[in-house]
């Protein structure tokens, strides 16, 4: 037995387990096919979800503050997408695949200057009177999720909005007799490129060193001479703006999005910050894909247990490792 | 930590004294129907809050499951009710097939996370009562989906039933009320209320209330104490999802109908967490003031901000934020400012007052 979690421990410990999920789905499913599909559909759902998740994770990482609130970034990135999408529907209707890059990457840049705004308020006007006290934060950003969704009732109405998508993210490829929707890819390779681009700073960078630092132990940061304080309001902001992009991502994966939609995924963004353990991206993308894989898999196997698995494999990693697969926490 | 003879715990007391005498006048004051629904709800709401202040104002923990436990109560009796036919046995055994539930659920999760830190709680809470909504709506032969379920209460609570007659053979009026069984359901509705209610006082008055204050202000200490922190917290954890189940039995006969919306939904929970953190953490009676003023405003409320909105018409958005279903929007303002400037709510402020 030991020697079997040696040799897992030496291949990637934790991180085989999308694998892994991924090989007994393949058993269970018996259709390579269909196996195919969903995979690529789960690993899409996944980097979405990691997208909105992340954010959450770094936040309370560094600053010991969970954001109850984040679902509002979810929903108004959808939202401000959306918008900005249907304005310019003339391009994305166009046949020159310029014009519809141009109107998707302004979509998505207006999301997330949103996210970067907002996130900046929410920090300053919001969370900063109540640092280190859990209940009041808990409190307040649960004040605020309402007035967010009162908000974007108040702003766009009750009813449910259609996202329009560029043409050429329209339609799937197909290889074989394997269906692959182009903008799962999409999804997927953003979500890469996020995880990518979040792991180099963190890794690589002087500021990356400061804020893994900052989640290992802010007093000695602080007392090193780094003002502290102003990482927390950039952290925050980025934070923000990915959970914007991952909600306007998400918004053109369902194409009919509701004001409810950011409450809906939260749950999903709360499960996954739980099972990867706070503080650490790495976590959180593992995390992810296992319940966006999760999802799919048994979505397909058993969809009566759909809704519930996320809960079960919730429970089940929870009695495993009570602080999740990769903490970053102390 | 003696408030005991301030004028601002008098003046707390007073008021909520005057809140259960018109209570409990209720019928004979107020005679129309919607007052009548509001006072019940009223009653049913002081329970469920007073409850979760048990949770969040006295132990410190943040559950975002509390509406989950309040619809197990509530869908146990409605699904007995409909199943038996309407009578007494369906109701207590609807009752304690909720409380059973509850206390099972609340042992699972409280033993699973209340060891780990607060806002892990919070968020293992939401996760468990957003299944346990999205079952309720899947499980349809049961729990009949979105639709919920409609049945009969037992035969005391009809309309038609006569609690006394007079010499015709017609019900009696007293003070221009009927006797009926509208009547008889709501002092039930009152009386469990109020009997819950009163458990809770003696429960949070008793050195179980000390206990569980000490945890609250410094969990270290209390361990160091020799007090076992986790089985304090689980074991509360449980009487206040029992006693939510048991309201929840109570308006589910009340009501005569239980359904997502009226039970399970998210937007009850944010109700509780308003009204406890308006009417002050900690203190019961915070319950009673944030229920009453709450229930008011989500009947009263909306008639004024709907004529509010028609007098702004010509200004851009605001009508949209003065709409009567926007609400939420204000409560949420006036709740994060109490948060930020009066955490300790309406009573709690209250009776601070005159204390030295």
């Amino acid at each position: 037995m030991e020697r079997i979690s040696d040799v897992m421990g030496r291949l990637g410990g934790v991180y085989l387990l999308p694998l892994i999920l991924a090989i007994v789905a393949f058993v269970l499913i018996g259709a390579p096919s269909s196996w195919a599909t969903l995979t690529v559909a789960g690993l899409a759902m996944g980097m979405m979800v990691f997208l909105m998740a992340s954010g959450l994770s770094l936040i309370f990482g560094l600053m010991d503050v969970l954001n109850f609130g984040h679902s509002a970034f979810i929903s108004f990135g959808a939202f401000v997408a959306a918008s900005v999408l249907a304005a310019l529907s003339g391009w994305l209707g166009a046949d020159n695949v310029l014009l519809n890059i141009a109107a998707l990457g302004l979509a998505i840049i207006a999301a997330m200057s949103f996210g970067l705004a907002a996130g900046w308020f929410f920090e300053t006007v919001i969370i900063r009177p109540v640092y280190h006290d859990h209940l009041r934060q808990i409190l307040i950003t649960m004040g605020a999720l309402i007035v967010s969704e009162q908000i974007i009732l108040a702003v766009w109405g009750g009813t449910p909005i259609t996202v329009l998508r560029p043409q050429f993210l329209e339609g799937a490829w197909i290889i074989g007799d394997v269906s692959i929707e182009i903008y799962r890819i999409f999804a997927f390779g953003l979500g890469l490129a996020a995880f990518i681009g979040l792991y180099l700073v963190l890794n690589r960078t002087r500021i990356g060193l400061l804020v893994r630092a900052g989640v290992e132990n802010r007093e000695m940061v602080e007392a090193l001479g780094f003002r502290i304080d102003r990482l927390f309001i950039g952290v925050f902001m980025v934070g923000s703006a990915l959970a914007a992009v991952g909600g306007a991502m998400w918004a053109g994966y369902e194409t009919l999005i509701t004001p409810a939609l950011g409450g809906e995924m939260m749950i999903v963004v709360f499960i996954v910050v739980i099972i990867g353990g706070l503080g650490s991206i790495e976590g959180t993308l593992l995390g992810a894909l296992l319940v966006g894989l999760t999802a799919n898999y048994v979505g397909f196997l058993a969809p009566k247990l759909a809704l519930a698995s996320n809960m079960i494999l919730m429970t089940a990693i929870l009695l495993w490792r009570p602080n999740g697969l990769r903490p970053a926490v102390k | 930590m003696q408030t005991k003879s301030t004028y601002g715990t008098i003046a707390v007391r007073t008021a909520v004294l005057i809140i259960a005498t018109l209570l409990l006048f209720a019928p004979f004051l107020f005679q129309d129907v919607r007052a009548l629904e509001v006072a019940a709800r009223i009653c049913i709401f002081i329970v469920l809050v007073a409850s979760y202040d048990l949770l969040i104002g006295y132990t410190g923990i943040v559950s975002f499951a509390h509406t989950m436990f309040f619809g197990f109560g509530a869908y146990g009796a409605a699904i007995l009710l409909r199943q038996m036919g309407p009578g007494w046995d369906a109701v207590l055994l609807g009752g304690l097939a909720g409380v059973l539930v509850s206390v099972i659920v609340a042992t699972a999760v409280g033993l699973l996370s209340l060891r780990v830190k607060a806002i892990f709680f919070a968020m293992i809470t939401l996760a468990t009562a957003s299944v346990a909504l999205v079952l309720a709506s899947q499980l349809s032969q049961f729990t009949g989906g979105e639709d919920g379920i409609t049945y009969r209460a037992p035969d005391l609570f009809k309309p038609a039933t006569k609690l006394m007659v007079d010499a015709d053979g017609k019900v009696v009026t007293l003070f221009g009320v009927k006797l009926n069984g509208k009547l008889a359901a709501y002092y039930f509705v009152f009386f469990t209320s109020l009997a819950l209610f009163v458990l809770m006082l003696r429960v949070v008055a008793a050195p179980l209330g000390a206990v569980l204050k000490a945890i609250r202000e410094n969990e270290a200490r209390a361990e160091a104490i020799g007090y076992r922190v986790v089985a304090y917290r689980t074991f509360v954890f449980c009487l206040s999802a029992a006693i939510a189940s048991l309201a929840g039995t109570v308006y589910a006969v009340w009501l005569k109908y239980t359904g997502p919306d009226t039970t399970l939904s998210f937007a009850i929970m944010i109700d509780i967490l308003l009204m406890v953190v308006i009417g002050g953490m900690g203190t019961m009676w915070g319950a009673v003031v944030g229920a009453v003023l709450m229930v008011m405003a989500q009947y009263y409320l909306r008639d004024l901000m709907g004529a509010a909105a028609e007098a702004t018409a010509n200004i851009p958005l605001l009508p949209d934020l003065l709409n009567p279903d926007r609400w939420l929007f204000w409560l949420g303002i006036i709740f994060i400012l109490l948060v930020y400037f009066f955490p300790r709510g309406i009573t709690g402020t209250v009776m601070q007052k005159g204390v030295r």
